[in-house]
Parts: structure tokens; C-alpha cells; sequence
């Protein structure tokens, strides 16, 4: 089986190599490309079982999952049985799932793993951008044309973060008289430029969440991780949908840090995971043939199940791929396998694919951004790095 | 803005709560003589008609049964019946929760001592525990603080971080009561292993930081010494229910490697001294002095410290072998911490205390529960371990910003007989800008001249 895996790659390579860099892109598509980051480490081995793997049942024990139980993928890798409306995307051809991957990071701290992810930069470091924002810096004029990034939250995301102008936006309620926004704007204008521009920004996306919808601006409640994502997707998808709105987006969810009884909490969290993907689809209407919706992690988790029934932090794990976009229905995986030897440092799933191939593959493929900006601006001293082109329809 | 900044306003934001009407005065022309008095006397205690953590457990508990009790009951056979188990009350761990939130609010709003808040903020985030955990942790979050950080704030590194990991909140939050030595009787038995979180997070974030120099051994070594750390079950009842306990049967065999020295095996229940000696000789390591340095010096004084600054700190540390007191004095001491300029930007938490002590108004606990977490920071749930971001990048955001307007706004409305302007001279003097003093003059009302105070860049930076 992982020779058929490995096989794949190599063609799928092979054909970005003689396929022109600009073949994926005309000038009918209007793409969005919006970034999930899952915070706490997804365990990818429990999301996308490599149920063809023989030591994979041995491994996981009670939280393996089966062919009676999952949902199928291709026969070798299967899908968490919480993630319906993403089977029915891949058997769509409008999904695809990354195996085996994982950032340049190698370490297993939550928190300078995010910071390697989101910054787009090799190793641990300064990251006081990220590689959206300096995206949106790179992208040809005649794409943005003046447009801003979005990001998702009460807080700026770090890949999102950067000198490139963000829109800010999270469901929210009460709101202050237009008035005395004004004047604190026109006061911040001399006393406090910084402070005027995140205001500015903050006040301007809440006027185009609400002008656009009627109904995000209930309050999400807190431990409702389902309830939450689908809001938080449908805003983000309605100022995507609009036609003078963002066209590069960043999200985030968190809690995925599932160190304990990982298999009541992972099924949630899938969940909503799954079903704010098909609210992007619902909400996005006809601009979901235009989008790509990558999915990533900062980590994966120990191939082995903890002495708690979790996992605790690991290194290689899953991306997923999904969007009208999307060249999908498939696995691309270099599969490592999972016997002893094969696994990294003798406890994780060995990452074969850098996601910075990934995203500079969708980089390229999707918003038609040069070698040039992807090897030294956007993932700087990623020039070793080949995009992993086709992933676009 | 040129030179040093106003040294009453470095006394009273940097190293404070912000000033109620009046504090600017007495602070006097001795501003760093005003701040290091603080660290004379007792730290405060507060809450102390709230039930302690055990107690707190023990009430959950019970609470539990009860609810289990109740919906095995068989249906309502009446209207009356039916409403009676609709209407009924919160959970324990929410009025525990909002219980702890009042006396934390209320200590902000009228703390004589600013600086120890700050310091029980900091220390408070440094060893994060969050009720996004879940019930058992958000029943014991404000007590967490109360017992294992509040006491310490001026003591030993060395004692804080022992209350600390045994905490029945740390434990719970962390994972440890599940962790078991894999090779322990217990372990054997029941088939349960070990769980790596919480000795991960103490090298990681409470003691050498990520680049302290330890290694995954080391982890698991610290994983094995926490085995047996848990807590005795809540239905023992008083007085050892819910408290921290050391269970020999979970702990697991022999003796364990950290860091390169060897902490041996001991029996029964001195075997609780293997993780004694561990964590003495962690809180004791270069590598924590030299993150907690960086730590305290970027959370009061400037998201990149000065080098000299951070250098400062930690000799203080090691001099005095983790000795809280000396080291915040060595803090206060620095002629960095008065020349910076004041360009950090409040916490949420940090606006909302400012807010209560310069409108003069009592806590409202719901209202600010709800606005903490509009701006980002809901109370006690940091979405990690690793607490709150410290840097101004990370709060400067625009939907943030919005909801600190919306606050800002509501708070202006709520204090609106009070005149502005007058409020603007009594806590901000002459730090107050000409641009702050021209737009609060020319609010169409009191209360948008509040408001306008409130989000000025004296008011939000510190």
C-alpha cells in the first residue's frame, strides 16, 4: 500500500513540474482562500485512520477506528465516522486530505509550534507576522485590488498578524453610538495612529458582518464548540461571499489538545469542524467553486494511546484540503509508516510532506503567487521546499 | 512625546490598577518611593467566606449526586412538579465561579496596593489554569488563585510552585489525577499509564522555559515523579476530601533521572519527597531564573525588555534564591522600568480594574464577565496553559478595540455625573495630552466625555 502512496506523489509532482506555473488559474475565477488553524495539536492518526497500516489497530487500541466504523476514504486511509459532509466533499472531488505532514517545527510546545505554523518561518524565532499577511503583501494588484485580509476572532490570529491591513470580525452584540466612534477615531488620528487603525478596522467589519446578515450577532456560548465554529464559519463565509469583501481569510479553533478520554471529545470537535465546512459551502453560495479551505494543525500526536485514553503531544498529523476549488477526492500521503522503526524518535508519525509545500502549492495554483514571493517573503529560506502543485481543479 | 514618561503614571499604570480619584496625589513627588512601599506588609487576603478548594469539590459533588438523584426520579406527574425542576439553580461550579469573580473585582476595584494585584495577575497567568477545561476546574479556578498564587506573590518562587502543582485545580487541569506509573501497583492492575501533561507544562512554562535545556527524557522522567499526585475523593467528605493527595500505589517505582541528577526511590509515602526535591532543584535552575526575568520584565515594562533590565532580574533571582519580594524590588529599583515609554497596551483585565477605579463604581459581575470576554479575555479561561499573550500586538485588535468602545461607552454612561474633565485632571494631570483634553471638552455630554477618557491613549497604554 505505501508504495502505491508514494507513487502518487511522485506523479502529482511530476505533473506540476511540466504543467506551465499558470494553468490552474484563468481570469473567470475570483479565489478565495480561507486558513483553519486547529490549536492543540489534532490528532491526524484519530481523523484520518491509516486503517490499511497492520500495526495501526495494535497501536491505537480501544480508539481504533475500522472499516465497520469509519467512513471510507480510498481503501487504505479512512475517515472519522464524525465527518460526513467532508466524505460526501471528498466522493464530490471537492476535498482532499494531506497525510503524514507537518510545519518545519520538530519540537512539541504547543505554543512555538503555532508560532512556526502561523509565521510561515523555518524554526522557532521572531514571529511577529505571519504568512497570510504577507500573502496578501505579495499578491498581484490586479487580485487585490485594495482589499483586506480577514481574521476571524476577537484576536488577530499570528498568521494573519503583519503590516498589510486585516479586517477584524467575530460575532458579537452590544454596540456604541456611531458618534463617539467618531470622535475616538478623529482623537486617535494625531494622539494614536495604532490604536485608530485596529478601531477603525474593528468598527468597519462589524458594519459589514451585520449590513449582511440578520442573526450572527448573537453571543456564542462558551463550551459549545459546534455551536461556536458553524457561527464563526458562516460570518467569515458571508464577508467572503460579498463582492467588495476579503478574499483571504484566517480562522482558528481551539481546544484540540485532547490529552484525556480523546474519543468523546474528538467526535465533537469534528463535528464542528465538519459542519462549519459545509457552512462555508451553504453560505458561500456560488463563490464556493471559487475557494479553497485549507485546514492545519500545529502538530500531531503519539501514535500510541496515552495511559488516559488521549494522546499526548506528537509531531506528524493531517491537513485537510476542501472547496469548489479543489482538485479533490484523493490522499496524498508519502506514507512513513507505523512500525517501530519507521516512527519519529520511536513514539510519532514521521512527517514526509513540509505544509509550507502545501500552502505554497495553493499559493501558486489558487491566487497565482510567484516562486519568487513564496521562497524569500512569504516562507522565507523555503527555496529547498517544492510547492505540491495539482491541488487545484 | 519626549524623555522619561510622567513617573506617577509608571507608579500607577505600570505598576498598578490605575488611579481612583484622588490617588494622584498621594502618590507625591516620590513616585518609585510610593510603589516599593508596597512591598511592606502582608499581601491581602481576600474571599474569605468562600469555601476553600476541598470544600468547593466536596459541594460539587454533592451537587452532582443530587442532580443524579433528581432526574432518576420518575417524570413529573403535575404543571407544578414539571416547573420545579426547570427552574432550577445554576450549577454549583457557576455560583462558585461568579462568587470568586465578585471578590476578585471588588480587591481590583478598591486595592490599596495596586502592585500586589498586579503581581497576583501575573503570577495568576504564569500558572494558568482555565475553566475551559471544564466544570471540576472552573468550581475551583478563583480559589486556585486565592490559596496557591496570592500568598506567594511575595515569597518563595520555590513555595508558589510547589502550592502550585498541588493544586487540586493544576492537577485536575492538567491532567495528573489520571496519570498513573505505568509499572505502579495501581498501574498494573487497572491497565492505566502515564499521562506526560502536566510535567511537560512545568518545565515548559512554569519553571525552565521551552529553551531551558531539558529534553523528552526529562519530561517523562517528571511525568513518573508526578505519579500518585491526585486528590483524595470528594466523597470522603471533610476533611480530607477534595485536598491534595499523594497515593503510593499509583506512583511509579524507582528511581527517576531529571535533568541529570538522580532523585531515588523512596517507599510508601515519602515517596511525595521525590518530587519535593525535583521541583526544589527546578525552581532553583538558571534556565527559571532566566525565563522568569524575561517574563516579569516584558509583562510590566516593554514587549522586547531592555537586556540590562532582564539581566538585572535574574541576578536578583538567583541572589536571592527565587525570594519573590527581591526580586520585584530589583524590578522597581531598575532605572529602565521609569524610562520606558508607556506603550504597552492595558490587558482587558487591566482596562476593566482601571475602569471600576476611575469611574468609582462597584463591580457589576455579569456585566464585566461578559465584557472581558467581548475583548478577548474571557475571566479565568485562557484558551492554553500557557495563559494570556504579554504583548501589545496580540491585544491590539480590531474587533477588540470595537468591544473596548462599546465598554468604554457603557461605563461612560454609568459614572455620567461625574464631570470629565475634572476626572481627566485628577488621574491623568498633566500626562493628559492636548488632544485628549480638546476632545473630552467638546463631548456633547458627560457621559460621551467619560467614554472618550476611557479609550484615550493615556488611559489604554500603560
Amino acid at each position: 500500500m505505501s508504495i502505491t502512496r508514494r507513487t502518487f506523489l511522485r506523479a502529482s509532482a511530476a505533473f506540476g513540474a511540466l504543467a506551465p506555473a499558470t494553468h490552474a488559474f484563468g481570469a473567470a475565477r475570483d479565489s478565495r482562500l480561507v486558513t483553519i488553524v486547529l490549536r492543540g495539536a489534532l490528532d491526524g492518526m484519530a481523523a484520518v485512520a491509516p486503517i490499511g497500516d497492520p500495526a495501526y489497530a495494535g497501536l491505537r487500541g480501544d480508539l481504533a477506528l475500522t472499516r465497520a466504523n469509519a467512513l471510507p476514504l480510498d481503501g487504505f486511509f479512512a475517515l472519522h465516522p464524525a465527518m460526513p459532509q467532508f466524505a460526501r466533499l471528498y466522493q464530490a472531488r471537492q476535498a482532499l486530505v494531506v497525510h503524514a505532514a507537518a510545519s518545519p517545527y520538530r519540537g512539541r510546545s504547543h505554543f512555538e509550534g503555532q508560532d512556526v505554523l502561523e509565521s510561515g518561518q523555518s524554526s522557532v524565532g521572531r514571529a511577529d507576522s505571519g504568512w497570510m499577511n504577507r500573502m496578501l503583501q505579495a499578491l498581484p494588484s490586479s487580485r487585490n485590488a485594495g482589499r483586506e485580509g480577514l481574521a476571524v476572532g476577537a484576536l488577530t490570529p499570528l498568521i494573519m498578524r503583519g503590516p498589510a491591513p486585516v479586517l477584524g470580525w467575530a460575532p458579537q452584540s452590544l454596540k456604541a453610538e456611531d458618534d463617539l466612534a467618531q470622535r475616538v477615531l478623529s482623537l486617535y488620528r494625531h494622539a494614536d495612529p495604532a490604536l485608530g487603525a485596529a478601531l477603525a478596522q474593528g468598527l468597519d467589519t462589524n458594519h459589514m458582518a451585520l449590513n449582511a446578515s440578520k442573526g450572527v450577532e448573537a453571543n456564542q456560548g462558551a463550551g459549545q464548540p459546534h455551536a461556536a465554529m458553524v457561527k464563526t464559519a458562516e460570518g467569515a463565509a458571508r464577508l467572503l461571499a460579498q463582492d467588495n469583501g476579503p478574499r483571504i481569510a484566517a480562522l482558528a479553533f481551539d481546544g484540540w489538545d485532547t490529552h484525556v478520554n480523546e474519543s468523546a471529545r474528538l467526535a465533537q470537535l469534528l463535528a464542528g469542524l465538519d459542519a462549519a465546512l459545509a457552512t462555508f459551502e451553504q453560505t458561500l453560495g456560488a463563490r464556493w467553486a471559487d475557494t479553497a479551505i485549507l485546514v492545519v494543525t500545529e502538530f500531531g500526536r503519539t501514535v500510541q494511546i496515552n495511559g488516559t485514553g488521549g494522546s499526548d503531544h506528537g509531531t506528524g498529523s493531517v491537513a485537510f484540503l476542501a472547496g469548489g476549488a479543489v482538485k479533490g477526492g484523493r490522499v496524498v500521503a508519502d506514507w512513513p509508516g507505523l512500525a517501530q522503526a519507521q516512527l519519529f524518535e520511536g513514539r510519532d508519525l514521521k512527517p514526509t510532506l513540509d505544509l509550507r509545500a502545501l500552502a505554497k502549492g495553493l499559493a501558486a495554483d489558487h491566487l497565482g503567487l510567484s516562486a519568487k514571493a513564496l521562497d524569500d517573503a512569504i516562507f522565507p529560506g523555503s527555496q529547498t521546499v517544492r510547492p505540491l502543485t495539482g491541488l487545484i481543479a | 512625546m519626549s524623555g522619561n514618561p510622567d513617573p506617577t503614571l509608571v507608579a500607577l499604570h505600570r505598576f498598578g490598577l490605575g488611579a481612583r480619584p484622588g490617588d494622584r496625589a498621594r502618590v507625591g513627588a516620590d513616585a518609585r518611593g510610593f510603589v516599593i512601599a508596597q512591598l511592606n506588609g502582608q499581601v491581602p487576603i481576600i474571599g474569605a467566606q468562600l469555601p476553600a478548594s476541598d470544600e468547593a469539590t466536596r459541594q460539587r459533588h454533592a451537587a452532582e449526586a443530587t442532580r443524579k438523584e433528581a432526574s432518576q426520579r420518575p417524570a413529573p406527574s403535575t404543571m407544578a412538579e414539571a416547573g420545579a425542576v426547570k427552574d432550577e439553580e445554576p450549577h454549583i461550579e457557576m455560583t462558585l465561579f461568579r462568587a470568586e469573580a465578585a471578590a476578585r473585582f471588588q480587591q481590583l476595584a478598591s486595592a490599596e496596593r495596586g502592585l500586589i494585584e498586579r503581581l497576583v495577575l501575573f503570577w495568576s497567568n504564569h500558572f494558568t489554569v482555565s475553566a475551559a477545561k471544564g466544570a471540576a476546574v472552573r468550581a475551583l479556578v478563583g480559589a486556585f488563585e486565592r490559596e496557591a498564587i496570592r500568598p506567594h506573590v511575595l515569597g518563595r518562587f520555590q513555595d508558589m510552585l510547589m502550592a502550585v502543582e498541588q493544586h487540586p485545580a493544576m492537577l485536575i487541569y492538567l491532567d495528573n489525577t489520571q496519570s498513573f506509573g505505568p509499572n505502579s501497583r495501581a498501574g498494573l492492575n487497572r491497565e492505566r499509564g502515564l499521562n506526560e501533561n502536566l510535567a511537560r507544562e512545568t518545565l515548559e512554562l512554569h519553571t525552565l522555559g521551552v529553551d531551558g535545556g531539558y529534553g523528552q527524557a526529562d519530561v517523562g522522567a517528571l511525568a513518573r515523579i508526578y505519579t500518585g499526585w491526585g486528590i483524595t475523593g470528594p466523597q470522603q467528605g471533610p476533611p480530607d476530601g477534595g485536598r491534595f493527595n499523594f497515593a503510593p500505589p499509583r506512583h511509579e517505582p524507582g528511581p527517576q533521572t531529571l535533568l541529570g541528577r538522580t532523585y531515588p526511590e523512596r517507599q510508601g509515602k515519602a515517596g511525595l519527597e521525590q518530587g519535593g526535591a525535583a521541583l526544589a532543584d527546578l525552581a532553583r535552575h538558571p534556565s527559571t531564573a532566566r525565563f522568569i526575568a524575561r517574563k516579569l520584565a516584558r509583562h510590566f515594562v516593554a514587549d522586547e525588555p531592555p537586556a540590562t533590565l532582564v539581566a538585572k532580574l535574574e541576578a536578583a533571582f538567583t541572589a536571592s534564591d527565587g525570594d519573590l519580594s527581591t526580586v520585584t524590588r530589583a524590578l522597581l529599583e531598575a532605572p529602565e522600568a521609569w524610562s520606558a515609554p508607556l506603550a504597552k497596551l492595558r490587558t482587558p483585565m487591566d482596562f476593566m480594574a482601571a475602569l471600576m477605579r476611575a469611574a468609582g463604581r462597584a463591580p457589576e459581575g455579569p456585566a464585566m464577565i461578559i465584557g472581558l470576554r467581548l475583548m478577548g479575555q474571557p475571566l479565568w479561561q485562557a484558551p492554553g496553559p500557557n495563559g494570556w499573550p504579554d504583548t501589545t500586538a496580540a491585544w491590539l485588535a480590531p474587533e477588540a478595540m470595537a468591544a473596548r468602545l462599546d465598554i468604554a461607552a457603557q461605563w461612560g454612561r454609568r459614572a455620567g455625573d461625574v464631570d470629565p474633565l475634572d476626572l481627566a485632571n485628577d488621574i491623568l494631570g498633566p500626562a493628559a495630552s492636548r488632544d485628549t483634553r480638546e476632545a473630552i471638552a467638546g463631548a456633547e455630554s458627560r457621559a460621551q466625555g467619560l467614554a472618550l477618557l476611557f479609550m484615550s491613549p493615556e488611559f489604554q497604554r500603560r
